[in-house]
């Protein structure tokens, strides 16, 4: 294993508290060891996308090398091999996940797959004209428009639960949004562009109180908390697995099996079927039903072993290195004069959002890439949480594992220079 | 360091801190919106057009200093020029921000708009440099919708 980062070296100076050596864990990260214009990379663009572990990088390499296949039909060596990789993470998914079983984990391309196959499924099948669709002001775009598109094919209402100056969840408002009318209610447990951590248990048990079923968005959960899905007894729960140190193109939806069971396939294909005929076709049983076609098996196997990285660190000391690392940051960046920060929920989560003075954010991106600094800029496709705060948009830091007080500070020295070069 | 001077030129930033123009036109016959999906930036660009000739134009809107910068500098050099003229120069403009391979009669042809030489360097901010100029051309073609630059 690759994880000296965790046993041996942990007795070495760490610059924060918690038990995590973040340089040994730095060492890990191939990328991190290059230069962005001449200067050493920061990286502070984890809620768009993590880098990926040499763990990661090593499986799927050696999935390509040693046993690539397709899987599920092959009687040869290899295709046996690769199906059984490839069950095997779904089996180490529902352990992560604390799903009941792992026909509970169905592998899709991302979060917004996942989002899209329930509003087309389940949305489709439940979802009639003059019903309701409940979400938050908080949402990614991948959590309002596939609702949208839903609504707008059965005559139904999107409802939109509103937030704080804080970036806070009015929960007792999204309580008074679960109606007779209510089918379905699809939150984010924490936002991308705020950084607000919903309380998704208690959000989970109102709408259930109005027999109303959950999806959540944990795209950007999963990669900095321990997520049971059993506890929190959602309906739905979706992630994916670029944002938790896995490759592009992969994601999981879990659903509880006897919703999974009543809704119709989403895509047709091969894998999801049992029997065809020209006159019928019988699907298959779960997960399968889900999975048309040659899945992204490599991608099941890095994100395979993205999840044994991040378990074996160790979910809480992840949550609580992050946690003191965006007080840090939280400190450091307000202290700059005409910093604003966007998102400053008593819950929250690794993102720092920010405008500076009337400097657009575009300006401010640019100037720090010439440090080596990577953020993002831009409306975080978020367009209504920009319009809630009033910014076309924001400055956005976002913290991962890797990071560390040096680069919060250069982030910091990297503003102040923005402020040199635009006056 | 010299690039990001090179990109934000003291006219720059002059003129995105305090934009020529900047202004609903009252008697305007022609306008259009322009967004850039990608960064938020959002312009109304209104056009005062007599037959060829651009009498008077102005906009309104939001952008980073690059886009803003571009637009209150393309207000400024079309007044009083001919359409045939605008649409030309939107060409070489643009030709101007997106290559390397620029002429001494294209600077010249800009004038004061070859400050944003230095754009080219930034491929991520051409977009933000020529939002105004796209926006101006649906102006000139009265496109209802708003144009973007994706």
């Amino acid at each position: 294993m690759t994880l000296a980062a965790k046993a041996g070296l942990a007795a070495q100076a760490t610059n924060l508290n918690s038990e995590l050596d973040v340089q040994a864990i730095r060492a890990e990260f191939p990328i991190l060891q290059r230069t962005v214009r001449g200067k050493p990379l920061v990286y502070l663009d984890n809620a768009a996308t993590s880098q990926k572990p040499r763990f990661v990088l090593d499986a799927i390499a050696r999935y390509y090398e040693e046993e690539n296949a397709n899987i599920h039909r092959g009687v040869h060596y290899l295709s046996e091999r690769a199906t059984a990789d490839y069950e095997n993470v779904r089996g180490r998914t529902q352990r992560f996940l604390n799903a009941a079983k792992s026909s509970e984990i169905i592998f899709v391309r991302g979060t917004t797959e996942g989002i899209n196959l329930v509003a087309q499924t389940y949305g489709r099948t439940h979802v009639g004209s003059g019903d309701e669709v409940l979400i938050t002001a908080m949402e990614h775009h991948s959590n309002i428009v596939p609702w949208q598109m839903l609504c707008a094919e059965k005559g139904a209402k999107l409802r939109v639960a509103p937030i704080n100056d804080r970036g806070e969840l009015l929960i007792e408002e999204f309580g008074a949004l679960l109606g007779p009318r209510t089918k379905i209610a699809a939150f984010t447990h924490v936002s991308n562009a705020l950084g607000s951590i919903n309380a998704v248990r208690r959000m989970t048990e109102m709408a259930h109180r109005r027999h109303v079923p959950v999806l959540i968005d944990g795209a950007q959960a999963v990669p900095h908390m321990a997520v049971d899905v059993r506890a929190i007894d959602c309906d739905f729960y979706t992630f994916s697995g670029h944002k938790v140190y896995g490759p592009t193109g992969i994601g999981v939806l879990y659903g509880k099996a006897e919703l999974l069971e009543a809704m119709p396939p989403y895509q047709g294909g091969g894998d999801m079927i049992s029997s065809v005929t020209f006159e019928k076709t019988t699907y298959n049983k779960l997960p399968y039903k889900f999975e048309a076609g040659t899945p992204d098996i490599a991608g099941v196997i890095g994100l395979g072993a993205a999840l044994d990285y991040v378990t074996d660190v160790g979910m809480d000391t992840i949550a609580a290195y992050e946690h003191e690392l965006l007080e840090y940051a939280t400190e450091k960046i307000s202290a700059i004069p005409d910093v604003r920060l966007i998102g400053t929920a008593a819950e929250k989560a690794g993102v720092l959002s920010f405008v500076l003075d009337d400097i657009h954010p575009h300006d401010v991106g640019t100037i720090l890439d010439q440090e080596g600094i990577a953020i993002r800029t831009g409306h975080h496709c978020s367009q209504p949480v920009m319009d809630r705060f009033g910014v076309p948009a924001t400055a956005r830091a976002s913290l991962a594992i890797y990071n560390t007080r040096e680069d919060i500070d250069a982030l910091a020295k990297g503003i102040e220079r923005v402020r040199e070069v635009l006056g | 360091m010299a690039e990001l001077r090179d990109l934000y030129q003291e006219v720059i930033l002059e003129h995105s801190k305090a934009p020529r123009n900047f202004k609903k036109l009252a008697n305007a016959n022609h306008r259009a919106e322009g967004f850039n999906p990608l960064c938020g930036d959002r312009f109304t660009v209104y056009l005062d057009v007599e037959g060829d000739k651009v009498r008077d134009v102005s906009f309104e809107g939001s952008g980073c200093a690059i886009s803003k910068a571009s637009a209150s500098m393309m207000t400024q050099i079309i007044k009083g020029k001919t359409v045939t003229e605008t649409e030309r120069l939107f060409e070489t403009f643009h030709k101007f921000v997106t290559t390397q391979n620029r002429t001494e009669s294209d600077s010249a042809e800009l004038g004061k708009l070859a400050v944003f030489s230095g754009v080219a360097e930034f491929p991520a901010r051409v977009k933000c440099a020529t939002l105004a100029w796209h926006t101006l051309q649906a102006a000139l073609e009265d496109k209802q919708e708003a144009v973007t630059t994706e």
